[in-house]
């Protein structure tokens, strides 16, 4: 261990090797698959390649830095979000009709990215202060500091966001121990309100909403998407067409297919049997996270674990859920397998915070 | 709160912490299931309907038009002929704005207003999803010009076509007819004969004369290339193919040397010609003055030049070999001399003596001769070289309307001569059935008086009397005249000949056949109607003289003064037939407003007659030689 403890190896012993295992099978996947959806175009696979290593440094930083260093960053992310959120609702840049960039000149950004880490952290360090004494009290803060952004963003509006850093949120309060009747009478509530939030759906959601129930009321216009990725997906059967012999892909029906909707390359060219190994790899991640939850040494890190790894299976069902046809069209991308940068980079640097929980157990001891 | 009792609490909220975590793995688990179950729907249980959406997706039949057959005259010159040309079309449904993109087009390339007014017609006629054509026969440059600005102009396209191009011209537009745009009625008859999936792909369809009765040969099989296509339906490539079966090819009877006599004898005179071989039915030449460009309409035409066709006075739409409708006149007479012979109600040395009249009995009325004081002592053969009226006033009575009518009917009148044109006239034979059915009104005699000279009810097209004269040439044989001789398998190049469809045989004596052709040869010789026309040739013609009243057709109210005094002259009739001891040729000529039939008519006959037997060709002849006066 002396060895590897004073050379430049060091860095990689915080790394989980069976986490880290289960990305990398997942991400070569995505090289195999991002090769066939892109006509193997050599700008996309290199792009998403140097995406891959950018996103797997970021993951070895955040395995490096010890929890507790970590917590504390929680509470200054969450109020410069918040500050940003307000900004954008005052000074956003609007596009494609909603308020979500906000432009600095050298760059466009979307605070939104910032609060789906931030909102976690934020929460796990504010529990983890009140560890031991925690009432409804506690939850009533939590609750707030959740509802905070989360209304900021729908009011943006952007809804596919707003719910899936609203559902974080609601993991770190549920892994806190959020009571049951708390959890079943917001879901009575959420579900009598369904016909009043419909009310106040932009045309656009509503648009998206339809288009699910009836895709083809629609077909070559918003139900388009749907229509096409379902043909793919069902067209491949149990085997699939065969890597780079999917015809739905290889013509250019499956729309957005290198980003949101890899998912029906996937499901077109190696079939059910293809996507119950994808399911299957994702699951091993979760439990992995789990276990790493479960093992976690501090209120910290079991909340941010447990979270993180909840978070991204539900990234992975909202999206895969959205391109087979049986939810709403939201941009959602598919965990470490779409293309696109930013993503990837959020995502594995909570890979990173995941095996920084994991391997600094013992550390913390010592 | 004291240590023991926090770490209590810590206790507990672990011990939570650890079931909440099996409840989120149930969650997850859960949701997976969903995943898996609603793979399994698609992709097991409604693969074999997918697959087939897949399929269909990105399979499409792209038709493949063939190329049309060509038509030949005899001597195989090319009447009609394919080429391809790049096409501007518009595709309104995928313009923005129409006239904006109209605007910019004018702008890159020039559109004039004609081909505009065009567009604007055929964009009328067509549906939101078809491509209109704008402009045909681009340059080189004018394609480069709009290649280079296809991608800010939607829904603009330049396709490659193929035409018909009628190098022949007007002269034969009658005959050849020209194809056109095919549209709503022509796709409704294609559908309701089963044939509009052999139009897949087709543009064009024959809209009159050979171009539209031989459609089904000339059209060929369309083909289907089964292509994949990619999302925005550009192929990507050919799966299987059935190759287009290109239309046969059609020659023609007619030659085009002939068919250039028969309108230069025409001069400037308006009318018909038409030309049979008296063996086969062939028709030699067919000429209906005036012509037109046939090239206006294959691409669909100018609505102004369309008006200035339509509207002309002179018709010149209109095909007057078979649709011009004309009394006879006294082109009727060798057939009324042969009924008399052949019903027994004459015999070759029964003559009368012509007062210049005739009335009927228990009547004043006097219908005169054309020529005043008569003809004397008249028998059968000078009845016909002389075209004397009261020989054949009284034989009319004699025989009585519906002798007439019955004999008259084995000649073809009064019926579409079956040639291969559709829009033929069947002309109009009067019987004493037909004026009580078409009139309510019973038949009077002087009706029969006047029909003995071909006046009154009865209405012929030039098509029917060569029909008929072409029957007295071969000795009552009725050939159907056809225009197309033999058609080339495209495969094979091997020419297969039509063979001559025969409606019957007219039973005729010889004697009296004889006895009615050496009067239409007296026709020609001194003492005859025609006898100038027949001066110097290396044949024996046999040929009748006749005057048609203006009655066939209708004249437009635009007319000036000066034309007005020509139109209101009678038409000139001649029908012949040659050498007169072994017939190869007969024919039939109408000149409107010309006048005598030996004076302007048997002219042009003699000159097709000369081209035709001898290969003389004419020189400057002059159509308005002074005849002897005699109609």
């Amino acid at each position: 261990m002396a060895r590897i403890e004073r050379g430049p190896m060091r860095w990689l012993r915080h790394l989980d090797p069976i986490l880290l295992m289960l990305v990398l099978a997942v991400l070569a996947i995505s090289v195999a698959v991002m090769t066939s959806a892109s006509g193997q175009s050599t700008a996309r696979i290199s792009g998403h390649l140097i995406n891959i290593g950018l996103a797997l440094a970021v993951m070895v930083v955040m395995a490096n830095v010890p929890p507790h260093l970590l917590s504390k960053a929680g509470p200054p992310l969450y109020v410069v979000g918040v500050v940003l959120l307000v900004g954008v609702a005052l000074f956003g840049e609007i596009r494609n009709g909603s308020r979500r960039w906000l432009d600095f000149g050298v760059i466009a950004f979307q605070p939104s990215e910032l609060l789906k880490l931030a909102l976690p952290l934020m929460l796990a360090w504010y529990f983890q202060r009140n560890e031991a004494v925690l009432g409804s009290r506690h939850f009533a803060i939590g609750g707030v500091l959740l509802l905070l952004p989360f209304l900021l963003i729908l009011r943006q509006p952007d809804l596919g966001t707003a719910l899936m850093i609203g559902a974080s949120g609601f993991y770190l309060l549920f892994f806190a121990g959020l009571p049951w009747k708390v959890i079943l009478a917001g879901g009575v509530l959420g579900g009598a309100s369904l016909p009043l939030a419909w009310r106040f759906m932009h045309d656009y959601q509503q648009q998206r909403v339809l288009m699910l129930l009836d895709p083809s009321s629609d077909p070559l216009g918003a139900g388009y998407h749907i229509i096409q990725s379902t043909i793919a997906i069902g067209s491949g059967g149990l085997f699939g067409k065969g890597w780079m012999e999917g015809t739905q892909n290889q013509l250019d029906f499956i729309p957005e297919r290198t980003t949101d909707f890899i998912f029906a390359v996937f499901g077109e060219e190696f079939g059910y049997v293809g996507a119950i190994l994808l399911a299957a790899l994702y699951l091993a991640i979760v439990a992995r996270g789990l276990t790493i939850a479960a093992r976690a040494p501090t209120q910290f890190g079991r909340l941010m674990a447990a979270t993180l790894s909840l978070n991204l299976f539900t990234y992975v069902f909202v999206n895969i859920g959205m391109v087979s046809g049986i939810l709403p069209v939201v941009g959602v991308p598919l965990p470490l397998m779409s293309y696109g940068g930013t993503a990837l980079v959020t995502l594995l640097l909570g890979m990173g915070i995941l095996m920084s929980v994991a391997t600094h157990r013992q550390l913390n001891k010592t | 709160m004291s240590v023991v009792a926090s770490l209590k609490n810590l206790d507990r909220e672990l011990t939570r912490f650890h079931g909440r975590l099996k409840a989120g793995a149930l969650f997850v688990a859960l949701l997976a299931a969903v995943l898996l179950a609603r793979g399994y729907y698609l992709q097991v249980d409604q693969h074999d309907y997918y697959i087939q959406r897949a399929e269909s997706n990105r399979i499409s039949l792209v038709p493949t038009a063939p190329n049309r057959g060509l038509i030949l005259d005899h001597k195989g010159r090319i009447l009609a002929e394919n080429y391809s040309a790049y096409t501007l079309e518009i595709a309104r449904a995928q313009t923005a704005d129409l006239e904006a993109t109209l605007a910019e087009v004018g702008a890159l390339i020039e559109i004039t207003p004609g081909q505009l007014r065009r567009f604007r017609r055929l964009l009328g006629e067509s549906h939101e999803f078809e491509t209109v054509p704008l402009k045909s026969k681009l340059t080189d440059e004018e394609v480069a010009i709009l290649a280079a600005n296809r991608y800010r102009l939607p829904g603009v396209e330049v396709k490659a076509r193929l035409f018909r191009n009628y190098q022949a011209g007007p002269g034969m537009a009658h005959v050849v007819g020209f194809i056109g745009r095919i549209n709503d009625s022509d796709l409704k008859k294609l559908r309701e004969s089963g044939r509009e999936r052999n139009y897949k792909g087709s543009v064009h369809i024959g809209k009159t004369g050979l171009e539209q009765s031989y459609e089904a040969l000339l059209h060929g099989r369309t083909g289907f290339d089964q292509m994949e296509t990619d999302a925005s339906g550009r192929a990507v490539r050919m799966l299987s193919r059935i190759p287009p079966v290109p239309g046969k090819d059609l020659r023609l009877y007619l030659d085009l040397d002939l068919q250039a006599v028969a309108e230069h004898a025409f001069g400037d005179y308006l009318g018909g010609l038409v030309a049979l071989d008296p063996r086969t039915g062939g028709v030699l030449a067919m000429v209906s003055r005036p012509g037109f460009d046939p090239n206006l309409f294959v691409d669909g035409i100018d609505p102004e030049a369309w008006k200035g066709l339509n509207e002309s006075p002179e018709r010149p739409m209109v095909n007057r070999v078979l649709r011009g409708i004309y009394p006879p006149g006294s082109t009727i007479k060798p057939l009324m001399a042969l009924a008399g012979l052949e019903l027994g109600i004459r015999k070759p040395g029964d003559s009368i003596v012509d007062p210049g009249y005739f009335t009927l009995p228990n009547s004043r009325h006097q219908y005169r001769d054309w020529k005043r004081g008569g003809h004397g002592v008249v028998d059968l053969r000078k009845s016909i070289a002389q075209s004397c009226d009261t020989y054949y006033y009284r034989l009319a009575v004699d025989m009585g309307i519906d002798r007439m009518h019955d004999y008259l009917a084995q000649f073809g009148f009064g019926e579409k001569s079956g040639i291969d044109l559709e829009g033929e006239s069947s002309g109009l034979l009067p019987s004493r059935d037909w004026k009580q059915r078409r009139w309510k009104k019973p038949w009077y005699p002087g009706e029969t008086v006047i029909a003995g000279i071909g006046q009154g009810y009865h209405l012929t097209t030039p098509l029917q009397l060569v029909t008929a004269t072409a029957m007295l040439a071969n000795g009552g044989r009725r050939i159907e005249p056809r225009l197309v001789e033999a058609i080339r398998d495209p495969f094979s190049h091997a020419w297969q000949p039509l063979p001559p469809t025969v409606h019957g045989q007219v039973k005729i004596d010889p004697a009296n056949l004889a006895e009615v052709r050496e009067g239409m040869l007296d026709v020609m010789r001194p003492g005859g109607t025609a006898v100038v026309a027949a001066a110097g040739a290396a044949y024996a013609i046999a040929g009748k003289t006749g005057t048609a009243q203006v009655v066939g057709i209708k004249q437009g109210a635009r007319y000036d003064e000066s034309k007005l005094a020509r139109h209101h002259r009678d038409h000139a009739l001649f029908i012949a037939y040659a050498p007169a001891d072994d017939p190869k040729i007969a024919i039939a000529v109408l000149v409107e407003n010309g006048g005598h039939g030996g004076g302007t008519a048997a002219p042009i006959a003699r000159a097709v007659m000369d081209y035709y037997l001898t290969g003389k060709r004419p020189g400057t002849m002059k159509l308005e030689a002074t005849s002897d006066g005699a109609d």
